[in-house]
């Protein structure tokens, strides 16, 4: 059986591990993400999920394992490459980690000020462009983000993680915090802009609801490993006691909480 | 019994190799951001606001505790002088302390509370609530885009401050010479003038660098290594000022050393 034919995934993960001091966070993380589609990652706080994603952006290195883009093996990487590489990539921080000295505008621009790919004067004009594609108006780009509410925050933050059009983007926990409408919006914004980019997404949720709604392929991560990937739709009759279990928030289960550890 | 014994000789062991770790982590720091410092491109526009923040807004305190230090050292060397019938020395005393020691020492340690701990608190809630994360997800070294800036706005900033502190401490001296200690104006300057030699204000503006150069180093490096939350920010600040502080002190005896041992 040969499938040279399957297509390299955009997003390949092999074997990663990671451990803090004594405490194994990832134990052996295998995930392909294909090129194009929306992939959700589910699981139970403090499984390792952030850190998975900070592997992935270089922002934790991994003790052992591979991270693949485009089939391309990052950790081997010299330092100018992976920054390339990094260039294309967006990140949706978990509580946004907007930067507090700057002005909305400049936050969404940051990142095509610092490639110097448009001037401060285009910057206030392309903020609110993005800023509109997120349902915000243009004046919102003159305000600090300690001005805003929570949703409008995560508005912005999603605005700037789209903002030089990346190929892949990652959401951590993206409507987290927030009221179940506002959390529909903000799915549904995330849902719109990544189409319009074409491009992969990664999430990281444990909001079933949320998780139906952006994701087409889904993941459960349990005690540092993958545990069982299948499509979105099928969560909460998978067939795995794990998720199912995860996914129709049972107390009892093969999930056992571990409140002391 | 005997462990009793040892207890505080492994507390001490413990604590010096935790110093020895921090010195070569700061070392190691101090080394990254410097090479920022020649590798473009270089964030003129955060520069300039750290300078702004460093010089322009210690002005007030700096310049209030050289006048009053002018004035205590007039004061205080007249009534010790008067004892050998050494009174003419008091307008030397006065401008030689400050440039030489007290300028640039109590310049540095007024900037050390304010800036080491606004740096530290700044970068460290940065650190803490994911933004330095952010920074580099957004194609941009934090080091360069955080420390850099910072630190070379100390390393210039604070010898500004010291020229100023200088000029506003010889004259709180004046003051006090001319309005209570019965010194002629014009004799007083005229002796102050005489004593001064370069060396003494270009050692102090020396000493000033260097310790501005501290300040930035270790609020940036307390910031940026912080964690757990407020209450880590909160020790990040407390750490920046008192090590900012005795390494001033400290690196202020082997500077006046180099400058002035025969
Ligand atoms: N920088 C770090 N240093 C030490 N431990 C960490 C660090 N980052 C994460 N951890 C630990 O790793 C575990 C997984 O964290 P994380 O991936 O953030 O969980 P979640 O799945 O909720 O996003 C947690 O127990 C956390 O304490
Ligand atoms: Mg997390």
């Amino acid at each position: 059986m040969r499938d040279g034919a399957q297509e390299t995934p955009k997003l390949r993960l092999r074997g990663l591990r990671k451990a803090f001091g004594e405490k194994q966070v990832l134990d052996g993380v295998n995930l392909d993400v294909p090129a194009g589609h929306s992939m959700v990652i589910l699981g139970g706080s403090g499984s390792g999920k952030s850190v998975t994603i900070k592997c992935v952006l270089g922002l934790i290195e991994p003790d052992e394992g591979v991270v693949e883009i485009d089939g391309r093996n990052l950790l081997s990487m010299p330092r100018r490459e992976r920054e390339a590489v990094g260039d294309r990539i967006g990140m949706l921080f978990q509580n946004g980690a907007l930067f507090d000295s700057l002005p909305v505008w400049e936050n969404v621009c940051f990142k095509l000020l610092a490639q110097k790919r448009i001037t401060r004067r285009a910057a206030r004009d392309k903020a609110a462009e993005v800023l509109a594609q997120v349902g915000l108006a243009a004046s919102v780009g003159d305000l600090y983000p300690a001005e805003l509410s929570g949703g409008m925050q995560k508005r912005v933050a999603l605005a700037r993680a789209i903002a030089a059009r990346p190929d892949i983007i990652f959401f951590d926990e993206p409507t987290t915090g927030l009221d179940p409408i506002m959390g529909a919006v903000i799915d549904g914004l995330i849902v719109d802009c990544v189409k319009r980019l074409g491009a992969t997404a990664v999430s990281i949720t444990h909001d079933m609801a949320s998780a139906r709604r952006i994701g087409d392929l889904a993941a459960m991560i349990h005690h540092g490993r993958i545990v069982w990937t299948g499509p979105a739709a099928t969560l909460g009759n998978t067939g795995n006691a794990m998720v199912d279990q995860f996914a129709r928030g049972e107390r009892e289960g093969p999930i056992q909480m571990e409140l002391r550890r | 019994m005997g462990a009793l014994l040892l207890d505080p000789l492994a507390a001490l062991g413990r604590g010096a190799i935790a110093a020895c770790r921090m010195a070569g982590a700061v070392a190691l720091f101090a080394l990254e951001a410097l090479s920022h410092l020649v590798r473009p491109p270089f964030h003129w526009r955060l520069f300039g606001r750290a300078f702004v923040e460093i010089a322009y807004y210690s002005l007030p305190v700096v310049a209030l505790t050289a006048i009053f230090t002018g004035m205590v050292l007039a004061l205080q060397s007249y009534t010790g002088f008067a004892r050998f019938n050494a009174q003419s020395a008091v307008a030397g005393v006065v401008v030689l302390s400050l440039t030489r020691e007290l300028g640039p020492v109590l310049a540095g340690l007024m900037v050390a509370g304010r800036i080491g701990a606004s740096f530290a608190a700044e970068i460290g809630t940065m650190r803490v609530t994911d933004q330095i994360d952010a920074l580099r997800t957004l194609s941009t070294d934090p080091m360069k885009y955080l420390v850099a800036p910072r630190i070379l706005a100390g390393v210039i900033a604070l010898p500004l401050l010291v020229v100023v502190a200088d000029i506003l401490g010889v004259m709180g001296g004046w003051l006090i010479g001319t309005t209570k200690l019965g010194f002629v104006s014009a004799a007083y300057l005229r002796s102050t003038w005489d004593i001064l030699e370069t060396i003494d204000v270009v050692s102090g503006l020396v000493k000033a660098s260097v310790f501005g150069f501290i300040v930035t180093l270790m609020g940036t490096f307390c910031g940026y290594n912080s964690q757990g939350g407020a209450q880590g920010v909160g020790s990040a600040t407390t750490t920046a000022v008192v090590a900012s502080s005795i390494l001033i002190l400290a690196t202020d005896y082997v500077l006046t050393e180099m400058f002035f041992a025969q």
